[in-house]
């Protein structure tokens, strides 16, 4: 007789294994995945409900929906990797409404001979990064592509939020004579995943600054429930986020050079590299457009939360029907800040 | 950032710009041409021009080392990575030049090309030692300023006995160009380009050194102000050029002090001439057939020269019709004077090469300096 209890199954060789094709075949070894690493790591009342849905109560109020796609490379980059950014982004989309986020779903698309110990410490950060917010993955879906047919790991979140009363918060409501706020220095992220790259790698200690934002936007829209618009300026930075309220909204900027916080690291990378910061990446950042007015208070409340710290007033939205962001450079001239045109690809000269 | 933002100073811009305006003389115009590609970059990122008198003009010159690279060379490289299956090598600037068939870098790689990004020559013989099974060709493009790199890493391939690296070689010279334009018809006979002075090229003249430009300045009497790419050291050129010319004086003077010598890089120097020879002619985009204006690989490193390696011939094909690039890298229009500008020409889709680099006159213009032509309007519309 065997020694081998009955119904014992081996677990997964997360520190050695690697993810195969059977991981996404739907059958045991799908299922092992999922319990051992998934479910294991997210742990929350909806997940340990074991169907294919989440069951959700109904909440009060109007309800966001936001989707995001994760693709980034390399997966771990200095202050975060795939699966707490992840998280983030898709917090931040839905936050971006005033919306308190309730809860996410995630969808992983994982490589043939993924290592199972790369899987374990993203779907750790996620499940860490979830937990930090307050925002449980109630759902989720694995499939397994051919190796060569993906780069690691894609994960796609959906996050579903709440708006408190009173709120109207969008893009389309920038008008002329509202300030321009950023919650902080801009091209963290972009510049740090930048400085790992195979081919650039650089000397830095610059990190990234994903972060979930819906606790600074909870600040901000008690203490200025009239907010216009929100946006965190992701990929295309700065200057496209502005261009794309400008445009959403039929009007014009103008922006001061100087008051837009820089790192100087990321002032200095920008600078050998030949890009602009404007156009950098951020994941931990947001611009909110608000009335003249309600600057000040606004600005304050943003001070006093930790990730808004270096909250700065950086310009005004203007009447423009060309709908263009101007800038008044540190130089004393003035240029358009326009659109990321393709990728922002470094200069020879 | 220390060493940068001095000069970039707003304040000692202003005191600048205001003895420009008091020593310009406002019944006569200063044409201006900043030759190269960063100065123009650094005028309409900074808005140098907002500073300046309207006696001044500034004109973009040829000096955009991905605008003056004709199709025909850029079809080379695409052939070598769709045909060949050769890994194309090259700086993030040139892979949405558009060349024929509606193809650049870029969308060759979409097909399947494998074009890769560096920043450097010894990426791509990197990349060549990585996969020694597969052949990596190396476009390099630019004036005096990137071809020294381009020398060292042939020279290095050579050291390391690299069967499968090669350079696509469009070097091309400073002060061919630069005589290319004052002997054109539009500046010596029609007299439609006036042309009172240059802004010389920065990291080019770290190279090449000042003494080049004395010929211009005694031979054309043309004066000459080389300066480097910071904002200051642009405006501090410029009011240079205008005491020059007010003085009746045409000489070289030298603004970028801190980088520039007379004789340049004699290391540089020698490195080029081991690895280069001249071409009796080249083919610019918007000057046409330049003579000895640009360099091939010599027959002593011809292994590493792609052209003899994979027995390529240039041809010839002519920019789109509607495209003023031409006359635009000659300083003859102005980007608000072609019909495509910024319709069905913008840096998403580029007809013209100076649409592309954003040294590029065009693409400087379109991202940062189009308001000035479009007036205000009032109201926001529905």
């Amino acid at each position: 007789m065997s020694g081998v209890r009955p119904g014992y199954v081996r677990p997964l060789d997360i520190r050695h294994g690697r993810v195969d094709l059977s991981h996404g075949a739907g059958g045991r070894a799908m299922a092992q995945l999922v319990e051992q690493v998934f479910a294991a790591a997210f742990d929350n009342e909806w997940l340990a409900q074991r169907n294919d849905q989440a069951l959700l109560p109904r909440p009060e109020g109007r309800i966001v929906m936001s989707t995001d796609c994760h693709v980034v490379s390399p997966l771990f980059f200095p202050g975060g990797d795939i699966g707490c950014l992840s998280v983030h982004g898709t917090i931040n989309d839905v936050a971006m409404s005033g919306a308190r986020p309730l809860w996410l779903s995630a969808g992983f698309i994982l490589e043939e001979g993924f290592p199972l110990a790369e899987l374990q410490r993203i779907v750790d950060s996620m499940a860490g990064a979830a937990r930090a917010a307050g925002v449980p993955i109630v759902t989720g879906d694995t499939k397994v592509v051919e190796a060569g047919k993906g780069d690691g790991v894609f994960i796609t979140t959906t996050g579903v939020g709440v708006v408190p009363p009173g709120l109207s918060i969008s893009g389309d409501r920038a008008r002329p004579g509202d300030r321009v706020i950023v919650s902080g220095t801009i091209g963290d992220h972009g510049m740090a995943v930048m400085s790992q790259r195979e081919s650039l790698a650089f000397g830095t200690d610059l990190v990234s600054d994903t972060a979930a934002l819906h606790g600074l936007v909870a600040a901000m829209v008690e203490a200025v429930p009239e907010l216009h618009a929100l946006r965190d300026p992701t990929r295309g930075g700065l200057a496209t986020t502005l261009n794309e309220i400008a445009s959403q909204s039929g009007v014009g900027m103008t922006i001061d050079e100087g008051a837009i916080p820089v790192e100087r690291q990321v002032e200095a990378a920008c600078e050998f590299l030949g890009l602009d910061p404007l156009y950098v990446a951020n994941e931990g950042k947001l611009v909110a457009i608000v009335p003249a007015a309600h600057a000040d208070r606004l600005l304050a409340a943003m001070r006093a939360h930790p990730l808004g710290r270096r909250s700065a007033l950086i310009g005004e939205v203007t009447e423009d029907a060309h709908r263009f962001v101007q800038m008044r450079t540190r130089f004393g001239g003035r240029r358009i800040v326009d659109w990321l045109a393709g990728d922002q690809l470094p200069r020879i000269c | 950032m220390k060493y940068i933002d001095e000069f970039r100073d707003g304040d000692l811009a202003l005191r600048i710009a205001a003895a420009i305006a008091a020593e310009t003389d406002s019944a006569r115009s200063y044409n201006l041409m900043e030759f190269c590609g960063g100065h123009t970059h650094a005028i309409s990122r900074y808005g140098v021009t907002d500073l300046l008198p309207p006696a001044v003009r500034m004109i973009h010159g040829p000096g955009c080392p991905v605008c003056v690279l004709p199709i025909g060379r850029i079809d080379l490289a695409i052939r070598l990575a769709l045909e060949q299956k050769a890994i194309v090598a090259t700086y993030g600037d040139c892979l949405r030049v558009p060349a024929s068939d509606n193809l650049s870098l870029l969308k060759a790689k979409a097909h399947g090309g494998d074009v890769r990004m560096v920043y450097s020559p010894a990426d791509a013989l990197k990349i060549a030692q990585a996969q020694p099974q597969r052949e990596v060709v190396f476009l390099a493009i630019g004036f005096e300023t990137t071809t020294p790199p381009t020398a060292l890493v042939i020279k290095e391939a050579a050291r390391l006995g690299a069967t499968n690296f090669s350079v696509l070689c469009n070097h091309v010279l400073t002060p061919a160009a630069i005589t290319n334009i004052l002997e054109s018809p539009e500046v010596r006979r029609l007299g439609t380009l006036p042309l009172d002075g240059f802004i010389g090229p920065a990291h080019v003249s770290t190279v090449i050194g000042s003494r080049p430009y004395e010929f211009f300045a005694e031979e054309y009497g043309k004066p000459v102000v080389i300066a480097g790419f910071e904002p200051l050291d642009v405006m501090q050129a410029i009011l240079m050029l205008v005491r020059q010319i007010n003085d009746g004086r045409a000489e070289v003077e030298n603004e970028f002090t801190r980088a520039v010598t007379r004789d340049g890089n004699l290391k540089a120097q020698a490195l080029v001439s081991e690895v280069f020879e001249l071409r009796r002619s080249f083919e610019w985009r918007g000057l046409g057939a330049v003579p000895y204006s640009a360099l091939r690989i010599r027959a002593a490193y011809g292994a590493f020269d792609a052209e003899r390696r994979f027995g390529l011939e240039t041809r010839s094909v002519a920019d789109n019709k509607a495209c003023e690039c031409g006359a635009i890298l000659r300083g003859v229009k102005h980007p608000r004077d072609c019909k495509v500008f910024g319709t069905v020409c913008t840096p998403e889709s580029p007809i013209g090469s100076c649409m592309v680099s954003s040294e590029g006159a065009c693409a400087a213009y379109y991202s940062y300096g189009r308001f000035r032509e479009i007036p205000i309007a009032a109201g926001v519309p529905a």
